[in-house]
Order: structure tokens, then sequence, then C-alpha cells
């Protein structure tokens, strides 16, 4: 009871169905080509339109090339998916990034940056790390294809309230350990299925001491612990990475929306379904070795005995192996989850002068357009090696320097 | 899909199995189907029991014999009569949707698996969960007679044994009991909701 989840959640119910569900209202519904389109076929078999089309925006960004994306898509079936999220937006009035568009990118790195995701909002998307958008603390979470056209109709879904858990992480991360260490670390801890039913309030001082890039990765994640979605309660951090982006409120809206903003957050006797505490300084650079999240261990560790023998026997590695000084053969930056400005500087400051050495495939590849815009302004395309990283050739580079954006086709 | 429910009363197909799961009810090669075509997926229903390889009906599967065999109509064969744990497996929608699309209105069985239960709600089937005595007087009462009558009072939430008149009442969630009785699913439902949710938004803005 208290919780923030509680405060947002409960500030959105339109209704409670006796004997039912719950009719939540929904402040930002984005679509994606893949989990839309019998969504809209749905409205059109009702000859409904869209109850609220200015709180909805559209963007291809799973089943799309990651390079080469001003030709023609190759593959019919991501043609025709991709097509008809143009021709659905057109019809129904909704805003929509297409391929080219210089405000394409992956939703969950477009919506924060635009500014269209914000504090204390309810955010759906048909994709389950929907759960991103909490950064900015919201309630953010994946829905279903069904769930999609309930929105698209009515602004409103039917839902159950999930239970509510808190992790706490105290105290101060040890040096290299970023963000998505503490997410790996949690799910060693946790397991991948250890939040299940939860939604998760991230919390304590190693929390709040992240970016907000740090954040939108650590909630990202909530969904490999299984969590339905994670948020962190926004701040002076949220407030400053907020200020000034497109969709965010401007002048006295801006002064009243962080004085709302501010009210948004647990109260002291907030009481949560489950609550867990950490040590920040417990959590090391961390490592996968198998084939799930949930099978992470210390960057210098050893494969821990007892590890699922069919995960290793698939990877090639044995129980008591330690990974460092395993050769590499493919290094990738990119995604929902790391696809954002902070990680390719601290991609650049690793490899700033160094060569990258034969053999290694690397893909670099930027969240949006917008991060693509911003390396290039702060010329970390241009630190020794990190340009001929990329996979795309110099003068090729050089005639159209929008075609170098790759990205990374994220699943549903 | 979408009909009205209030009483039925129809002779039924028994399937004296237990865990039927949703691979069984529709396999898996015809998830790749992108559009949700009832006559498709109901023409497949239990495929690979009802037919062989080559397609040929295998004879001694239920829903190929005369008595049974008799596509679903206004008090005929509108009721499948299940054994325990119906629809377990994987949660696709596609079950549902294959029930649904021969004809069936309403699944009889002892248990249901979780999501299966939701999804056959969701595509106007009424799952009935019965007591295990109840199940096996049915199986035996149809076994002696093809003809037996089963009757389901959806206001009510009552189920009848017409031949021995023992009657069952069973679990409906008021909502899903409003949807049924109304023919309307969660989106028509939303969209009645209008005024409410102008309400919601204008109550937001003071």
């Amino acid at each position: 009871m208290n919780t923030l989840f509680d405060k947002i959640w409960d500030s959105h119910v339109v209704s409670m169905i006796e004997d039912g569900p719950t009719q939540l209202y929904i402040d930002r519904l984005y679509c994606h080509e893949v989990t839309s389109p019998q969504a809209f076929d749905g409205l059109r078999a009702r000859g409904v339109k869209c109850l609220r089309p200015e709180r909805i925006f559209c963007m291809p960004d799973h089943n799309t090339p990651t390079h080469d994306q001003d030709k023609p898509i190759e593959d019919p079936v991501s043609k025709a998916q991709v097509d008809a999220l143009e021709r659905n937006a057109r019809e129904f009035g909704l805003t929509h990034y297409g391929m080219m568009d210089p405000d394409n990118g992956i939703i969950h790195v477009v919506g924060p940056e635009k500014g269209l995701s914000l504090p204390g909002m309810t955010i759906v998307c048909g994709d389950s790390h929907t759960s991103t958008h909490g950064a900015m603390g919201a309630v953010a979470f994946g829905i279903g294809t069904s769930e999609v056209e309930m929105v698209l109709a009515s602004q409103c879904i039917l839902q159950q309230k999930p239970k509510s858990m808190s992790i706490r992480v105290e105290g101060k991360l040890g040096p290299g350990v970023t963000a998505k260490d503490v997410a790996l670390w949690l799910m060693m801890k946790l397991t991948t299925s250890g939040a299940t039913g939860y939604f998760v309030e991230y919390r304590g001082s190693a929390v709040r001491s992240l970016s907000m890039e740090g954040r939108l990765t650590l909630c990202n994640l909530s969904i490999e612990m299984g969590a339905r979605g994670g948020f962190v309660a926004p701040d002076e951090t949220t407030f400053e990475y907020l200020k000034g982006r497109e969709y965010a409120p401007k002048g006295e809206a801006w002064d009243k929306a962080v004085a709302y903003w501010k009210t948004l957050r647990s109260g002291d006797d907030a009481v949560f379904d489950k609550e867990l505490v950490f040590d920040a300084a417990e959590i090391p650079p961390m490592i996968t070795y198998g084939t799930n999240p949930g099978m992470g261990m210390p960057v210098d560790g050893s494969i821990p005995a007892g590890a699922a023998q069919k995960s290793l026997d698939y990877m090639g590695f044995s129980a008591g192996q330690k990974l460092l000084g395993h050769k590499v053969d493919y290094v990738f930056l990119g995604a929902c989850t790391n696809g954002r400005i902070e990680d390719f500087r601290a991609f650049a400051s690793i490899v700033r002068g160094k060569k990258k050495a034969d053999g290694v495939t690397a893909w670099l590849v930027p969240g949006s357009w917008a991060v693509r815009r911003q390396i290039e302004e702060e010329g970390l395309d241009k630190v020794g090696t990190p340009a001929r990283l990329l996979r795309l050739p110099r003068d090729e580079r050089r005639q159209d320097s929008r075609r170098q954006i790759q990205r990374l086709h994220q699943q549903p | 899909m979408k009909q009205k429910f209030d009483i039925i009363e129809s002779t039924c197909v028994p399937l004296p199995l237990e865990n039927v799961d949703t691979d069984q009810i529709i396999p898996a090669r015809f998830l790749k189907a992108t559009t949700r075509d009832e006559k498709f997926f109901g023409d497949n229903l239990f495929r690979d029991w009802r037919f062989d390889k080559d397609g040929k009906p295998r004879e001694n599967f239920v829903l190929n014999t005369p008595a049974f065999g008799v596509k679903p109509s206004e008090g005929n064969r509108q009721i499948l009569v299940a054994g325990k744990n119906f629809g377990s497996g994987s949660s696709r929608e596609h079950a549902a949707w294959a029930i649904a699309g021969y004809g069936f209105r309403v699944v009889i069985s002892s248990f249901f698996a979780d999501i299966h239960k939701n999804n056959e709600l969701n595509n106007f089937v009424l799952p009935v969960v019965v007591s295990e005595g109840f199940l096996a007087e049915l199986f035996a009462g149809i076994a002696a007679d093809p003809d037996l009558k089963v009757r389901v009072d959806v206001p009510a939430q009552t189920v009848t044994n017409l031949a021995t008149g023992k009657s069952e009442r069973f679990e409906l969630n008021g909502y899903k009991k409003y949807c049924l009785l109304n023919a309307l699913d969660d989106i028509d439902y939303l969209l009645e909701q209008k005024a409410k949710i102008e309400a919601f938004e204008q109550k937001r803005k003071d």
C-alpha cells in the first residue's frame, strides 16, 4: 500500500469492474509493425476509429533491416508488415516515424529521447521490453495484440493489478560496474523467473546514482527477471534529462509538471508485497556463460558447478572454466537495452587509440537516428578504431552518413 | 464467433480422455496461418486424431462415427464432454478458435488448464467445470444413450444431466457472464464505456 506503483496505477483506474478486471486508462500507446496489424484489422471489422489518436505513436523497429534502410526491404513478409503499419497509421490518423524518418529508431530508445514517455504515465506497447520506459518514473508494460486493439479503440485496457516488489540497491557501485551489471547480478541472484507476477520499483542510493541511460537499461531488463515491469521514481536526474525535449511540457506547464512529478514517490509507510535489499559494493562487473541471461557470473569468475549441462554443451564450455582470457569472436553494441549515447561514449572510451584484432566481427548499432547524429556530433565515430569497426565501407559512409545507422532486429 | 448465451439444451460429443493438450486440439503446424479463419481451424480440430497422414478420416475417432460425427446444430452435438485437465500445454489461442470454428458452444470437464479456459471464454465457447462424479455419470449416460441431452443455463449458472435430472452450479465471473449473455467481448465492453472514459479525462484535467 502507498507505493509509487499504487499511486500511478490507482490514478489511472477508470472503473473497477465488479467481479472482474480493472479498466485502466493508458496515456501512451506505441505501435510497431509486428504486433499491430491484426489489431488494426479488428478496428476496421468493427468500424471503429481510434479514440485518442494523439496519444498513439507508430514506428517500424522489429522486422527491419539493420543497414541499407534507404533501399526497398528484400524480405516480402517484413516489407508487408512495415508497409501495413504506415498504411494503418495514415488511415487512423496516427503519428508515424517511417524507416528513413529522422525520428525513427527503436521505440524504447525514441520514446524517452523525444519526451514522449513522462513520469506518472501509463505506457503500453505490444513488446515485453516496454518496461524500459519505467526509467522515466512511469508504469510501462508489454501487452498482447488483442490488448493493442483495446487501447487503439478506447485508450483503456482491462487488467488485473500485479503485485509490487521493492528492489533496493544501497551504496556505491564499484569502478566499471554499469546498470547492466546490476541487472545481470540481480538475475543471477533471483533467476529469470524470480520476479514473475510482480511490478518492480528499483530504489536505493546506487539506483539514484544511475544516469537516465543506466536506468533505462536496468528497467529494460526487468522482463528478464520475469517481472511485468520495473521503474525508478522520478528525481532531478529525470527532470534534467527531460527538460527541453520535444514532447516534454514547456514554460508554465513544465513547472507545474515538475511540481507534480516531485510527489511521485513511495510513501515512507509504503508496504510492498515483496522487499529485497542488496549491497552495491557486492556487485562486480558481470559476464554470462550460458543460454539465458540468468546464467551470469563475475567477469573474473569460474563457471559454477551445477550449471545446466545442456547450456554448457551448447556454448562449448565446462563447469569450473574461466571466461577471462577467452577469445572474443563478436562484439555487439546496440538494441533496446544498450543502444543509447552513453553506451557509445563508454565504448569509445575503451577503444580509443586501439586497433581491432583480426577475426573479431563488430557491430555497433545506434538505437535511433538521433543517437547516430549525437555520435557524429561528439566525434565518437572517429576515435581511432571504432570507425573501422563499423560494418559499412568508408566511402559509402561518406556518401550518405544516414546510411551508417545500423540497428538490431529486436524480437517481441 | 460472437454469439449470445442463454440456455443451451443439446446432445453431446464424448471425449473421455484426460490431459488433452492444445497440440492435440490443433497441431503446431497450423499456427503459421496469419488470419483467424474459423472454418480453417474448425476443419483441423483434433486433426491428427481425426485424419491419418493422407487426410483419410480415422473411422474409430468419435467425430468420425455416425452417431457423433454430425456437425453441431441447434440442440445437436453442441457440447463437447472431455476428461480432466482439458487444454493443457501451449497457450495458443488457436485451440479455442478450432473448437469454436467446429461449432461447439460448450465444453464440459472436471478441470481446464487456466490459459485455455480464458481463451475459450474470449472466443465465445463456455467452459463448464463439473465434479468428477457428475462427469463420470455423464460419460456413462452418453455411452448408454448417445442422444442424452444436457442443459446449460448460463443466467442461472447451472448444468443439468437431463437423463438423471442431476444438476450442478458452475463458476463464471460476473463480468464474463455479462459479456456472454450480451455477446460482447472486451473491446465491445470498452467501447460502451466512452462516457466513463471521457469523465475520467475531464476529471484529470481539472
